[in-house]
């Protein structure tokens, strides 16, 4: 069990790895980037079966991150865990680059490609299907963003879940209540999602996403309830830990420039944890 | 051509059953219409490895993607007007990841009748066909209909299979090999060329007979693949035979004669006509009646030749 202040270290430079990269793009998505660092944290540093110098071994966890906009917060994760150097973050969005503008299988470590919002929970259905029916142990782990659960095509996978009794699979929601354009609250509402999520037959969970304690203990609850796939709420804050970042939905899909990145770096550099 | 008729769906069914017995990785999902596409075979014997989905292609699309990264292999099956749901999940969960999904698309075509427009795919090959690492393959009879089901499946990557409901002619034999990728040269001739596919091929070889009667040799040639399409059979053909006629059971825009015509476009410019639907929905009615209204009988073909024939220099 890793310390939670080494994590919430980790978390504090995985924030700053993030704009510095979609600052050095000039083009991201920071705002739902910042808000799944503890989610990330937790999977990566804490929860999930991996092994960096073997990506593809075959008795690893499968993590999907279906909200693909968010491929800087991913990338940065990976590369803190050593799946790739660190300098290609540089390169990130950069013709002729690895790390294309959303999450790319030809990274290592990243298992699907994605981008196209609502696609992942199914797909990350029919990974623990597959497990089931090949008799594996590995779980599978699915990140969505809630603006993202618009897309019906979430609604089907949710009911398929169930039905199936997919008990391997643990979806998380980065709850961070702002969409491009607006609080998803005034744009297609989705609350009480924790409710609806339990009507449609998920064992679920409804957290403070930021608190790293918080999200490994709802990670090691994951497996306690047969035959019922885990469904984590994390309440979280867009753009989390930037002042003027932090819920406005401009910063949704925009980079810092320069100036805006020294206050922000600064502002998380000096953050108290 | 034989006088015995079978579907194509039929052809399949029960080549997925023998491949659910030779393989076992292969699994099917269903969007509720196993029995009309005959996965219904598969399922009465294999039911562990058979999931009905319900009725929701996006995620039936989607779950395909997650099981083929596990080493699985699914065959999933609707008719082929409802995969346009899926067609995003298509293009970004199941090509750009380069999923090894075999779509299935049963009931295609004006010639499932009675059902009227919204069950008639027309455009499933022309939306198919443009997606990058998506193959695409419709049978001409339900013999090539279960050689098909076993290529593709040994193919890795995301391939669409086009079917019908409705029986049609044999036009190749139990014997004749299937080449994923290679055209089958039915008919030889040398005043022109007709490249169909699906129940367009026997309509064709209708055609051709009844075209030697007036003095014209038609080749026919059954374009089975239409991805990758046979590229080098196409510039033959226009070359040997200088007029084209393309003939399928779908849109003209962006379907088989589209491709045809891309190839040749490029490659061997030669007076070309296509019979395919002409930009419009379907109706209601039998399947003949349709066929005879839109314009895709033997009928059809003929005064096609006629035209490209009259077209050469």
């Amino acid at each position: 069990m890793p310390e939670i202040k080494d994590l919430k270290e980790k978390a504090r430079k995985l924030r700053m790895d993030i704009l510095e990269t979609i600052a050095g793009a000039g083009s991201g998505h920071p705002g739902g980037s910042l808000s799944c660092v503890e989610i990330l944290i937790g999977l990566y540093f804490y929860k999930l079966k991996h092994d960096p110098k073997d990506p593809s071994w075959d008795g690893r966890d499968r993590f999907v991150m279906s909200k693909g906009h968010a491929s800087a917060a991913l990338y940065a994760t990976l590369a803190a865990c050593g799946y790739f150097p660190k300098e290609e973050l540089k390169n990130y969005r950069k013709f002729g680059g690895m790390l294309q503008g959303h999450v790319y299988s030809g990274v290592p470590g990243v298992e699907f490609s994605t981008g196209s919002l609502g696609e992942g929970l199914s797909v990350a259905n029919g990974m623990a299907l597959g497990a089931k029916i090949k008799k594996k142990d590995f779980k599978v782990y699915c990140l969505l963003g809630d603006g993202e659960m618009q897309e019906g095509q979430v609604w089907e996978a949710a009911m398929t879940a169930a039905q199936h009794k997919l008990d391997n699979l643990c979806a998380i929601v980065d709850f961070n209540g702002v969409q491009q354009n607006g609080p998803v609250s005034k744009v297609k509402n989705e609350e009480p999602i924790a409710a609806k999520m339990k009507d449609f037959g998920w064992n679920v969970l409804d957290i403070d996403g930021h608190d790293i304690a918080s999200v490994i203990k709802a990670l090691d609850s994951f497996g306690s309830v047969k035959g019922k796939p885990a469904f984590i709420v994390a309440r979280t804050i867009k753009g989390k830990g930037v002042s003027f970042m932090e819920g406005n939905p401009k910063w949704h899909g925009k980079a810092p420039d320069k100036e805006e990145l020294s206050r922000a770096l600064e502002e998380i550099s000096g953050a108290k944890i | 051509m034989s006088e015995e008729m079978k579907a194509t769906r039929d052809g399949f069914g029960e080549a997925l059953l023998q491949l659910g017995r030779d393989n076992k990785d292969i699994v099917v999902l269903s969007g509720d219409l196993e029995d009309s596409t005959r996965a219904e075979y598969f399922k009465k014997e294999f039911p562990e490895r058979f999931f009905n989905l319900g009725i929701a292609e996006q995620d039936i699309a989607g779950t395909a993607a997650g099981l083929s990264k596990t080493g699985l292999i699914p065959f999933i099956c609707s008719f082929a007007a409802f995969w346009a749901n899926a067609f995003g999940v298509f293009r970004v969960s199941v090509c750009y990841n380069k999923c090894n999904v075999k779509i299935v698309g049963t009931h295609s075509g004006i010639s499932v009748g009675p059902d009227g427009a919204t069950a008639q795919a027309l455009e499933d090959i022309a939306a198919m066909r443009v997606l990058p690492n998506m193959s695409v393959v419709w049978p001409a009879d339900a013999y090539e209909a279960a050689k098909a089901t076993k290529a593709i499946a040994a193919i890795d990557g995301p391939v669409y299979l086009r079917l019908g409901r409705e029986a049609v002619p044999f036009v190749t034999d139990r014997d004749r090999p299937f080449v994923f990728g290679k055209a089958d040269v039915l008919r030889e001739g040398s005043d022109a060329a007709i490249i169909a596919c699906g129940d367009m091929v026997s309509e064709s070889v209708k055609a051709a007979e009844k075209l030697s009667r007036e003095g014209i040799k038609a080749r026919v040639i059954n374009m089975h693949t239409i991805k990758p399409v046979d590229k080098e059979i196409i510039i033959k053909a226009a070359k040997e035979t200088g007029a084209i006629v393309t003939a399928e059971d779908h849109q003209a825009n962006g379907g088989l004669g589209g491709a045809i015509a891309e190839v040749l476009a490029c490659g061997y410019p030669a007076p070309m006509e296509m019979v395919a639907v002409r930009d419009t929905f379907g109706e209601s009615g039998t399947g003949e009646e349709l066929l005879e209204k839109y314009g895709l009988k033997d009928v059809d073909i003929i005064n096609a030749v006629k035209r490209a024939v009259s077209r050469k220099k």
